[in-house]
C-alpha cells in the first residue's frame, strides 16, 4: 500500500483572511515504512494527517492511495477506505464512553459487516495484542490514559489495515506509557504495516526510520535515520504493566 | 447491517431511558387519545344505529298534523285527521307495502291484585309486531278476530310483567286497565331502551278497536306504521302515501298536508352523518396531539444529534457511511414511535373501557382506529426522525470530531 501526495493544498477561508494550512505538499510513502511527521504547532501536521487518513479532502492536488485517486472520492467511498485500508489513532483516543473496551475495539468491524461472533473474537485478539486481554469489559473511563490509547490502537487494527496513522498518539501520555505505545507501533511496523505518526518529541521521532519536518504548510526536510534508536519499551508485544 | 443499526439504536435509547420515555409519552397520549375518542364516537354511532334499526326495518311512520318547513310538528297527537280507513287504503292501494299497523296510545293505570303500574297502553293490529320488530316471548298475540270483536285481551311487555307479576307467569291472568278487566294472552320479548332512552318493554298492547272504543273513546288514529318491502321502494312508498292521503283528505293543491310522513331510513342516514361528524371531530382533535407528540420526537432527536456529534464523528471516522448513521437515528425515532404507539393502544383501550365503565357511555374500540393510530405513530416517528437523522448523517467527520 503506497501513498503518493502531489501538490496537496488545504485552504481555510476565515472571513477576509485565507489560511494556507497546507501550501503544496508532495510526499511519497512506500509500503512498510515507519514515518514520523514533526513540526511546530500550527504547521499543518494534523491537517496533513487528516487528509492522509481520508478524514478530510484537500483543496487542491492529488492523493493516490495504492494508485487510486482519493482526493475526489464521495463521502461514502472515503468511509469505506477509512474502514478497510487505514487504522487511525487519535491524540484524544476518541473512544465511545458508553461502550466497553471490547465493544469499542469491535466497532470498525460493525461497519465492515463482520458477524457478531467473529467480531468479538477478533476484538479480543487485538486487545491481547496490545496487552489489555484482562481489561475487555472496562469502560474507557475505567482505564488509564495509556490503556485507553492501547484500546484505540487495538481498534485501529481489527480490520487488518495496511496503514496505521496516528496523530500525536503519545501527546496525552507520560513518557513511560508513551514509550509502551511506541513499542507497539514498532512491532506493528515490524509485521509489515506502514506506520505514519505525528509527534512533537524528538526521542519518539528517533524511533522512526524516516522523519518528515513540516513548517508553515510545507515539507522543509525529509530525513532517513541510518540508525534507529531502540524504543525504550522493549517488551513491546506484551507491555507488562497497566 | 439493518439489525446492527437496530441494536445500536436500542443501545442509544437505553443510555437515556427517562428521556426516551418522556418523548414516547407524547405518542402514547396521542395514540391513546385517538383510540379513546374514536371509540366514543363509534359508541354513539353504534347506539344510534341499533336503536333506530330496533324500531323496525324499512319503516315509514304517518302521523296526523302538519309539519312546518322547519320540521316541527304542530299540534302533535291532537289532530284527528287519520282514520282506520286511511290505514286500510294504504295497505290496499299502495304497491311495495308489506305491512300496515295503525295505532293509538295513552297512559293508564294497570292493576293486578294489590300491585299497580302506570304505563303506556297501545291499541294496534297484530302487524305492529312485525313492523316494529317486536316478538312474543310467551303466549300469543291477539288475532284479527279479537280486533273485530273488540276483545279485552292484552300482550304485556317485560317491564310490566315484572312489576305486576314478579316471578309468576302472567299468562291467563286478568289485569285491570283503567278499571276494565283484560286477560293477558302474551308477553313480549325484551327489547331494551330506545334511542331516546325510553324503556321499550314498559308497554301493553291491546287490539286497536278495543283501545279506540273501550278505552279512549275515539275513532281516529294517532299513528300509522308502514313497512315497505325493501329499502329501494321506501321513497316511492312515502310519496305514494302522501298523494293518497291528500286525495283522501280532499286537500286542494297549495293547501299544506294535514299529516306527516316520516321515513326512518332518512332519519338513520342523518343520524349516521351526524355521528360520523362527531367521530371525525373527536378523532381529529386527538390526532393533533399525535402530531404534537411527533414534534416532541423531532425536538429530542435534534438535541440528541447535537449531543452526540462527537460519537457520530467517531463512528464516521471508523467507517460508518451516510446510511449507517441515518439508519441509526431513524430507527431510534421509529422505535420511540412504535413503542409509544403500542403502549398508546393499551392506554387508549383501557381509557375507552374506563369511560364506558365510569361515565356509562357506550364505547366501541374499532380495529381500524387501532391500525390507523399505530400506523400513524410509525409514520410520525419516520417523518419527524428523518430530518434529525439526515442532519446527523451529513455531518463531516472532521467537524464532528472537533465538536466540543
Ligand atoms: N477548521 C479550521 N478552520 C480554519 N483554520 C484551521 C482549521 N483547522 C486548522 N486550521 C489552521 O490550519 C493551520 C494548521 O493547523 P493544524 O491543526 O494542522 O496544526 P498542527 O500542526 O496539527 O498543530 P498542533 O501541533 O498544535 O496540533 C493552523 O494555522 C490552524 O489555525
Ligand atoms: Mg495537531
Amino acid at each position: 500500500m503506497t501513498i503518493a501526495l502531489r501538490d496537496i493544498t488545504k485552504i481555510y477561508q476565515m472571513g477576509d483572511t485565507t489560511v494556507h494550512a497546507l501550501a503544496g505538499v508532495s510526499l511519497d510513502v512506500a509500503a512498510g515504512e515507519f514515518t514520523a511527521i514533526m513540526g511546530p504547532s500550527g504547521s499543518g501536521k494534523s491537517t496533513l494527517m487528516n487528509i492522509l487518513g481520508c478524514l478530510d479532502r484537500p483543496t487542491g492536488g492529488s492523493y493516490l492511495l495504492d494508485g487510486e485517486e482519493v482526493a475526489t472520492l464521495s463521502d461514502d467511498a472515503l468511509a469505506v477506505i477509512r474502514n478497510r485500508k487505514i487504522g487511525f489513532v487519535f491524540q484524544s483516543f476518541n473512544l465511545l464512553p458508553r461502550m466497553s473496551a471490547l465493544q469499542n475495539v469491535a466497532l470498525p468491524m460493525v461497519y465492515a459487516g463482520v458477524d457478531k461472533h467473529a467480531r468479538l473474537e477478533k476484538a479480543a485478539w487485538a486487545m491481547g495484542l496490545v496487552g489489555l486481554g484482562d481489561r475487555q469489559h472496562h469502560r474507557p473511563n475505567e482505564l488509564s490514559g495509556g490503556q485507553r490509547q492501547r484500546v484505540a490502537i487495538a481498534r485501529s487494527l481489527v480490520n487488518d489495515p495496511a496503514i496505521i496513522m496516528a496523530d500525536e498518539p503519545t501527546g496525552n501520555l507520560d513518557t513511560k506509557s508513551g514509550n509502551e505505545i511506541m513499542a507497539i507501533f514498532n512491532d506493528l511496523n515490524a509485521q509489515g504495516r506502514t506506520v505514519v505518526l505525528i509527534t512533537h518529541e524528538p526521542d519518539i521521532a528517533a524511533c522512526a526510520k524516516r522523519v518528515v519536518h513540516v513548517r508553515d504548510g510545507k515539507i522543509i526536510r525529509d530525513e532517513r535515520n541510518q540508525e534507529v534508536a531502540p524504543c525504550s519499551g522493549k517488551a513491546s508485544s506484551s507491555p507488562s504493566k497497566a | 447491517m439493518f439489525w446492527e443499526s437496530v441494536l445500536i439504536a436500542l443501545e442509544g435509547l437505553k443510555a437515556n431511558k427517562m428521556r426516551a420515555f418522556l418523548t414516547m409519552l407524547g405518542i402514547i397520549i396521542g395514540v391513546g387519545a385517538v383510540i379513546a375518542m374514536v371509540s366514543i364516537g363509534m359508541g354513539v354511532r353504534q347506539k344510534v344505529e341499533t336503536s333506530i334499526a330496533g324500531l323496525g326495518s324499512n319503516l315509514i311512520i304517518v302521523m296526523p298534523g302538519a309539519t312546518t318547513p322547519s320540521g316541527v310538528r304542530l299540534a302533535a297527537g291532537s289532530s284527528t285527521t287519520l282514520t282506520n280507513g286511511d290505514a286500510q287504503a294504504i295497505g290496499r292501494e299502495i304497491a311495495g307495502v308489506s305491512a300496515v299497523a295503525p295505532s293509538v296510545q295513552r297512559s293508564y293505570q294497570l292493576v293486578y291484585g294489590n300491585q299497580n303500574w302506570t304505563t303506556n297502553v297501545l291499541g294496534t293490529t297484530p302487524e305492529y309486531l312485525e313492523v316494529r320488530n317486536f316478538a312474543v316471548a310467551a303466549g300469543t298475540i291477539f288475532s284479527s278476530k279479537d280486533i273485530d270483536t273488540r276483545a279485552r285481551v292484552a300482550v304485556i311487555g317485560q317491564t310490566v310483567a315484572t312489576n305486576l307479576f314478579g316471578e309468576f307467569s302472567p299468562l291467563g291472568q286478568t289485569i285491570r286497565i283503567n278499571k276494565a278487566p283484560f286477560r293477558v294472552i302474551g308477553v313480549l320479548e325484551a327489547k331494551g331502551q330506545s334511542s331516546m332512552g325510553q324503556d321499550q318493554d314498559d308497554t301493553v298492547i291491546v287490539p286497536l278497536t278495543t283501545a279506540q272504543e273501550r278505552l279512549l273513546g275515539v275513532t281516529w288514529l294517532q299513528n300509522i306504521s308502514v313497512q315497505a318491502e325493501s329499502p329501494e321502494v321506501i321513497d316511492k312508498v312515502q310519496e305514494d302515501i302522501t298523494t293518497l292521503l291528500r286525495t283522501r283528505h280532499r286537500l286542494a293543491p297549495g293547501v299544506p298536508d294535514n299529516f306527516t310522513v316520516r321515513n326512518l331510513a332518512a332519519v338513520m342516514a342523518t343520524a349516521q352523518e351526524t355521528t360520523s361528524t362527531i367521530t371525525l371531530l373527536l378523532g381529529n382533535i386527538a390526532a393533533i396531539s399525535l402530531v404534537v407528540g411527533g414534534i416532541g420526537i423531532m425536538n429530542i432527536m435534534l438535541v440528541s444529534v447535537t449531543e452526540r456529534t462527537r460519537e457520530i464523528g467517531i463512528r464516521k471516522a471508523l467507517g460508518a457511511t451516510f446510511n449507517n448513521i441515518l439508519l441509526q437515528f431513524l430507527i431510534e425515532a421509529v422505535v420511540i414511535g412504535v413503542t409509544g404507539g403500542l403502549i398508546g393502544i393499551g392506554v387508549g383501550m383501557a381509557g375507552s373501557y374506563a369511560i364506558s365503565y365510569f361515565a356509562g357511555w357506550n364505547t366501541v374500540v374499532s380495529p381500524i382506529s387501532i391500525i390507523v393510530a399505530f400506523g400513524f405513530s410509525v409514520l410520525i416517528g419516520l417523518f419527524f426522525g428523518l430530518y434529525p437523522a439526515r442532519k446527523a448523517a451529513l455531518l463531516d467527520p472532521i467537524d464532528a470530531l472537533r465538536y466540543e
